[in-house]
């Protein structure tokens, strides 16, 4: 197993009170998978991806352990968990476009990078990498200011799989991104992959069309909680929880523009996580919910690799 | 690259430059030409009876200089000639010297106090504002007398100083550019005694400039760590040596540009400054002129302060392109 979370619950203190936006999250991931974690906007996927690298200010870590590679990963303590990024974790951030410091010019910058973690920049394997995902070799000497949004995020995904992390995380990386931009990001990501740069990859993302063409597994999220997971094909084929189930049903035929994607979408909207009710928290939403949902269903694994949280199931 | 855009930047800002310029000088001119009044005989009325010899001499002077007889556009024009050869006319206050030689007879003065003020509380302040941010205990000393500093008006702080330090302590000497009983000289007690007036005057100027620069400088770079690029850095485990070196560097082009914008106020405060310790500088020059109702020599300093300030605003936005690359790289100079 390269990765193992083990319940875990990280919240946010806010002046209202902790927003529970983590609560209680166990899965593992084998070596060289990709694990496409989905859900609507504010299911805890940036928060889950953040708790394994490194937590703001704000967030708090409320329980749960997170093994890596069979050595405890110390996610709630900043210092300690510093030894683990970049080398071990890394993260391309939902940000890309301006993850770069603006005064510098990037070539510059990484060698500056590498150096604060005590590690010699290897100019021919950077260049290799450059020209894997197809930049010129002279983005080098320019400042982010002068490359597009593809280059840039192109750019960060080279910077943050330098040091060939173990776990990679990947937040909306392709949001910004125009279609086609996408489809060269998918492929490069898995050309990282298979070329060993990275063991593992979390590849978080609300589109989970495209999810299915690049992950292993596929991972959905509700209200802080995990409520499927399962080989991909599983999970747009055979979904078994109802939340899934209305997912897959609003995706799009093939060829509807991508606006119009937007427009389907699953009625009401996912519980506050400051106080989340007690039960099941899809109840209010979900056209199957019976008397036992007003108990919270326990993670299942109804068949091997497929793990669903739902009374029903 | 980039050459065209940082030209074009660079003709932009000249030509917005020169415009202030010929507006200013312009205005200058307009003054007592459409002032009621006759200004030269209400001039020579007052001259008279402080120095009733050189009456008729300025007469001619002036009468020769306004050009009454020429057409309107020939005495603009004059005007502009005579500037260009460093012609401001001929003081009454200290007839007949060229306005020109008691300008410049103060203006090592004002520059003594403002170079050294304005560039010290600008690193300084830059310095300790980078330095306090996210240091909590540092924080909360800087921030709130930072506040009360910038608050305070210069002509304040200088009386605060001058009664402080000079009349109670008697540390300083509260008036003057050097002690009446000296001879300026190219001596070393002359110096000490020069340094040992200037300290005073420069330190309000100092003062309240630091806190300025320092709460701004404070919140750029608070601002700057919360930035994806820090917190990118940070996810990467960069050391907050480094995050905290590249915040300071992009926090301080704001700081340049506030530095330009501040120029008018830190000349002004110098100006109040040497009005309250009688430093013989242009601010003094400024006062006495409208003591002495001496027209030709308040118009030249004005126009020499106008011309200071564009200057200065030029050499700033100079090192602004020098160490900002994006408007070397030329995208920032559309929107210059
Ligand atoms: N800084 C914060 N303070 C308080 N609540 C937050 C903060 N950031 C996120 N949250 C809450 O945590 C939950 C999960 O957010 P997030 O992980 O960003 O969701 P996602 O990435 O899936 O859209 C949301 O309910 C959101 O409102
Ligand atoms: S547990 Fe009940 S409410 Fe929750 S998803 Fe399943 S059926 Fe719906
Ligand atoms: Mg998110």
């Amino acid at each position: 197993m390269s990765l193992r979370v083990n319940d875990l619950r990280v919240h946010y203190r806010t002046l209202k009170g902790e927003v529970k936006a983590l609560d209680g999250v166990s899965f593992t991931m084998a070596d060289g998978e990709i694990l496409g974690l989905a859900g609507e906007s504010g299911c805890g996927k940036t928060t889950l991806g953040k708790s394994l690298i490194r937590m703001d200010g704000r967030m708090r870590h409320a329980g749960g352990t997170v093994e890596l590679d069979g050595r405890n990963l110390p996610v709630g303590d900043d210092r300690a968990m510093n030894a683990f990024r970049f080398h071990e974790v890394s993260l391309i951030p939902q940000y890309s476009m301006s993850a770069m410091n603006p005064t510098r010019r990037i070539g510059k910058m990484i060698g500056e990078l590498l150096r604060s973690r005590g590690v010699t920049l290897d100019t021919a394997e950077l260049h290799h990498r450059i020209d894997l995902v197809g930049l010129p070799r002279e983005v080098l000497s320019r400042y982010p200011i002068e490359l597009s949004g593809g280059m840039k995020q192109r750019m960060v995904m080279v910077i943050s799989t330098l040091l060939d992390p173990s776990l990679l995380i990947a937040d909306e990386i392709t949001s910004a991104l125009d279609v086609s931009t996408q489809k060269a990001v998918v492929k490069a990501m898995l050309g990282f992959r298979d070329n060993g740069f990275v063991k593992s990859m979390i590849f978080i993302t609300h589109d989970l069309a495209l999810t299915s063409n690049l992950a292993d597994t596929v991972m959905i999220m509700y209200a802080g909680k995990l409520a499927e997971k399962a080989p991909a094909d599983k999970v747009v084929k055979a979904p078994r929880h109802p939340y899934t189930q209305l997912l897959i049903n609003s995706l799009p035929e093939i060829g509807v523009r991508y606006d119009q994607r937007k427009l389907a979408g699953i009625p009401g909207s996912p519980p506050s996580l400051l106080n989340p009710p007690k039960g099941c928290r899809f109840r209010d939403r979900c056209p199957i919910a019976g008397g036992e949902c007003a108990e919270e269903p326990p993670v299942a694994e109804i068949e091997p690799d497929h793990f669903v949280a739902c009374w029903k199931a | 690259m980039g050459r065209p855009h940082v030209r074009r930047y660079f003709g932009r800002k000249l030509l917005i430059y020169g415009l202030t310029f010929v507006v200013a000088v312009t205005v200058n001119w307009m003054i007592p030409r459409f002032m009621p009044g006759d200004p030269v005989a209400s001039m020579l009325a007052r001259a008279r009876v402080s120095q009733p010899a050189a009456v008729e001499a300025m007469r001619t002077y002036y009468t020769n200089l306004f050009g009454f007889d020429q057409p309107i556009w020939q005495q603009y024009l004059n005007f502009w000639g005579a500037l260009f050869q460093g012609d401001f006319g001929i003081s009454i206050w200290v007839f007949p010297t060229p306005v020109a030689d008691v300008i410049l007879a103060a203006v090592p003065y004002t520059l003594a106090l403002m170079i050294p003020s304005v560039l010290l509380s600008y690193w300084v302040g830059n310095r300790f504002g980078a330095f306090a941010a996210r240091r909590k205990l540092l924080d909360n000393t800087v921030l709130p007398v930072g506040y009360i500093l910038t608050a305070t008006p210069y002509m304040w702080l200088a009386v605060i100083l001058a009664w402080g330090l000079g009349v109670v302590a008697g540390w300083f000497p509260v008036a003057g550019g050097y002690s009446f009983s000296l001879q300026p000289s190219w001596s070393w007690e002359f110096f000490l005694d020069l340094l040992h007036h200037w300290i005073l005057p420069f330190l309000s100027l100092f003062l309240v400039a630091l806190g300025g620069w320092a709460i701004g400088m404070r919140n750029m770079i608070i601002y700057e760590l919360e930035s994806d690029y820090s917190n990118y850095l940070s996810a990467l485990g960069a050391p907050s040596r480094l995050i905290r070196r590249y915040a300071y560097r992009n926090a301080i082009l704001p700081q340049i540009t506030g530095l330009a914008l501040q120029l008018g106020v830190l000349v002004a405060g110098a100006l109040v400054t040497e009005i309250v310790f009688s430093y013989p500088g242009l601010g003094s020059l400024i006062l006495k002129a409208i003591q002495n109702q001496d027209f030709f020599l308040l118009q030249g300093t004005f126009m020499f302060i106008v011309i200071g300030v564009l200057v200065a605003n030029f050499l700033i936005d100079i090192v602004y392109v020098l160490i900002d690359p994006r408007t070397r790289t030329g995208m920032a100079g559309a929107q210059a």
